[in-house]
């Protein structure tokens, strides 16, 4: 029984960490940058539905929304601002870029809601059948797995048949014969950041309602990991990033459970290692073929 | 003059220009006009134009994005204040010691540079910059688990994996002393490292970085950075290039780390995070990618101006990240750079690489 309870936490866990990845694999799959300030983009929408909720009040269902409309319109801006600019820079300029904006973030953050770590309430509240508790499920819990199915379920549909879903595609195979087409690159690019932001945005809702401590660095971690997870299960694949996700998160709470606490991390990241030394794109990622 | 190379000139005006800013500030420092906390900084800045230097030959030379330089900088100081603790009693001389201790920092340094490295470069691009992060926070999880303590019996070094275990698990006698608690961090240091001593490894680091890159061997590692497919058909050894840079690398940034280590009383090994590393690419990319000379003066400015922005208190790393921002998009941006580059006069177009 322990151990389906560790399972269920590490599933719960990497939930997470695949709604943060699937952010991170879409910009990258688009714009063939490491966008490092996601991890704060999602520490962001957690502030801003703690202050939805504790000082406007608003039901927990919109100040999720709120959440997300405001880390959306976050990205857009940051795209606009920040990375525009710099579509045909080096990608070592972009990263910087990106840990320039990082920083901006959290200090941003620090400024208008203070260093001390708040304590989030849950936004989830649904009572369970006993049956499910006994076993470890907590309300969070089922929802975090459940929107993550969903989420990744709705991209995947969005992307392969919608119109701006096909526009992504295209402009990640090639720029130049999008905009040939007739495709709005940058638009494209914008709408991306934008999905990826609102994800974010949730990702952190439910991080903070499973972990309720919520403060500057609360993304940083967190962002790190499913960058990971996003390059563990093939970065640019919108499946490789949802395995991904969850085989970290399962991977770090049994390590945590049955070997080390203080290793976890450790085992995680040699697990990473031993993937890519096996497969080098990771599990769903496609060969990078070299013409000469 | 006239008769030596450009790259000779160069390279000559770089060492004098250190060995001129050295002498200013050694002498500025003797006559008491820098504030004291300015004067603290001195070694830790020494520290991280080593690194930046050393960053920037695997980053601008060998052409490989590493994300966990200050890994390399950890293993080095640890190894170098362990080095330092046990020597205490064999070499009194605290010069010698503070040498002997580098070395070993060096040596572990590299050791772990060969030992990554044979994973590492076998990817590439974005992998490669991934697996170097991994590997940074696993040094930094591995140390944070290290006990050790040293007696007239020797060292004593235990794995505390499970957290359990207390320095008591050592066994000491009772002439034993604690060097390294756990997630407290290395404890009890004599401080051994000095201004001067940093000038040395900071011109050591540009001999060896230049003349490597002026060699045969580094204009193999930069024509594999260019075109690796061009390289291995002309029959370079392309692993055993990339290899080279990356040691030797590692292997400075663990003198840089043993001199940083051996600078203060207390460490603890988060001090060498995943933003430390970034801190020092931020060096790199800003002072110019593969310009050893801006990666001198991008470290020392980039790691003076959160003091010199302390004016701006609460908003000085809010400042510091908008003209990090600024800066990248001025410098990257064709049209910006256009506009300010018709707003200057005429210069004669210069090589990237230094």
């Amino acid at each position: 029984m322990e151990f389906i309870s560790y399972l269920i936490s590490g599933v719960t866990l990497g939930s997470v960490y695949a709604i943060i990845a699937l952010g991170y694999t879409m910009v990258y799959g688009i714009a063939k940058m490491l966008n490092f300030a996601h991890g704060d983009v999602i520490m962001v929408g957690g502030y801003v539905c703690y202050i939805a909720l504790n000082s406007l009040g608003l039901p927990a269902l919109v100040a999720v929304l709120v959440a997300m409309a405001a880390c959306t319109l976050l990205g857009i801006l940051i795209e606009g601002l920040a990375y525009k600019p710099l579509r045909q820079a080096a990608s070592l300029a972009v990263l910087i870029t990106a840990i320039g904006v990082s920083y901006f973030l959290q200090n941003a953050a620090q400024l208008i809601w203070g260093a001390n770590p708040k304590s989030f309430s849950s936004v989830v509240h649904f009572e369970l059948p006993e049956k499910i508790t006994e076993l470890g499920f907590s309300s969070e819990a089922i929802a975090t797995i459940l929107l993550c199915v969903i989420i990744m379920v709705a991209l995947t549909l969005f992307v392969a048949h919608s119109k701006t879903g096909k526009a992504m595609r295209a402009c990640s195979e090639d720029k130049g014969a999008a905009q040939l087409m007739g495709i709005n690159v940058n638009r494209t690019i914008s709408t991306t950041f934008a999905i990826g932001s609102a994800l974010a945005a949730i990702a952190g809702v439910l991080l903070c309602s499973t972990y309720p401590v919520l403060q500057p660095t609360t993304g940083s971690m967190p962002g790190i990991k499913a960058f990971t997870a996003a390059v563990f299960g093939g970065i640019g694949s919108i499946p490789g990033a949802f395995i991904g996700g969850l085989l970290l998160g399962i991977i770090e709470s049994l390590s945590k459970a049955y070997i080390s606490s203080s290793l976890a991390n450790t085992i995680v990241f040699a697990v990473l290692i031993l993937v890519l030394l096996i497969k080098p794109t990771g599990l769903l990622g496609k060969p990078i073929r070299e013409k000469v | 003059m006239k008769k030596m190379k450009k790259t000779t000139r160069t390279d000559l005006f770089t060492y004098l220009g250190v060995t001129v800013a050295f002498v200013a500030v050694f002498l500025l420092q003797s006559a008491g006009v820098l504030s004291n906390s300015l004067s603290g900084q001195l070694v830790p800045i020494c520290c991280f134009i080593v690194m930046a230097v050393s960053l920037n030959l695997v980053v601008g030379i060998s052409g490989e994005l590493s994300l966990g330089h200050a890994g390399f900088m950890s293993v080095g100081a640890f190894a170098g204040i362990i080095a330092a603790a046990s020597f205490t009693t064999t070499i009194p001389n605290g010069v010698i010691r503070l040498i002997v201790s580098i070395l070993v920092g060096a040596c572990c340094a590299g050791v772990a540079g060969v030992l990554i490295g044979i994973p590492v470069l076998r990817l590439r691009g974005d992998y490669l910059a991934i697996v170097t992060l991994a590997f940074g926070q696993i040094i930094k999880d591995l140390i944070n688990c290290l006990l050790v303590g040293h007696d007239s019996a020797g060292l004593h070094i235990l794995f505390n994996h499970n957290g359990l275990l207390t320095m008591n698990d050592l066994h000491m006698n009772e002439t034993g002393v604690a060097i390294i608690k756990g997630a407290q961090g290395a404890v009890g240091i004599t401080k051994l490292s000095t201004f001067p001593a940093g000038y040395i490894l900071v011109m050591l680091t540009l001999v060896i970085v230049l003349n490597l890159i002026r060699s045969r061997t580094g204009r193999a590692i930069m024509a594999i950075r260019d075109n690796r497919i061009a390289a291995e058909s002309v029959g370079l050894n392309v692993t055993k290039y990339r290899m080279i840079a990356f040691v030797t690398a590692s292997a400075m940034a663990g003198a840089a780390g043993a001199l940083y280590g051996l600078n203060y009383g207390v460490l603890v090994s988060s001090r060498f995070d995943f933003n430390t590393s970034i801190l020092v690419l931020v060096y790199v990319v800003l002072g110019g990618l593969g310009n050893i000379w801006g990666s001198i003066i991008g470290a020392t400015v980039l790691y003076i101006l959160p003091e010199i922005l302390r004016g701006f208190a609460d908003y000085r790393m809010l400042v510091y990240a908008i003209v990090l921002i600024l800066v990248m998009i001025g410098t990257n941006n064709p049209t910006i750079k256009n506009f300010i580059g018709r707003l200057l006069p005429k210069k004669k177009e210069g090589g990237a690489v230094a």
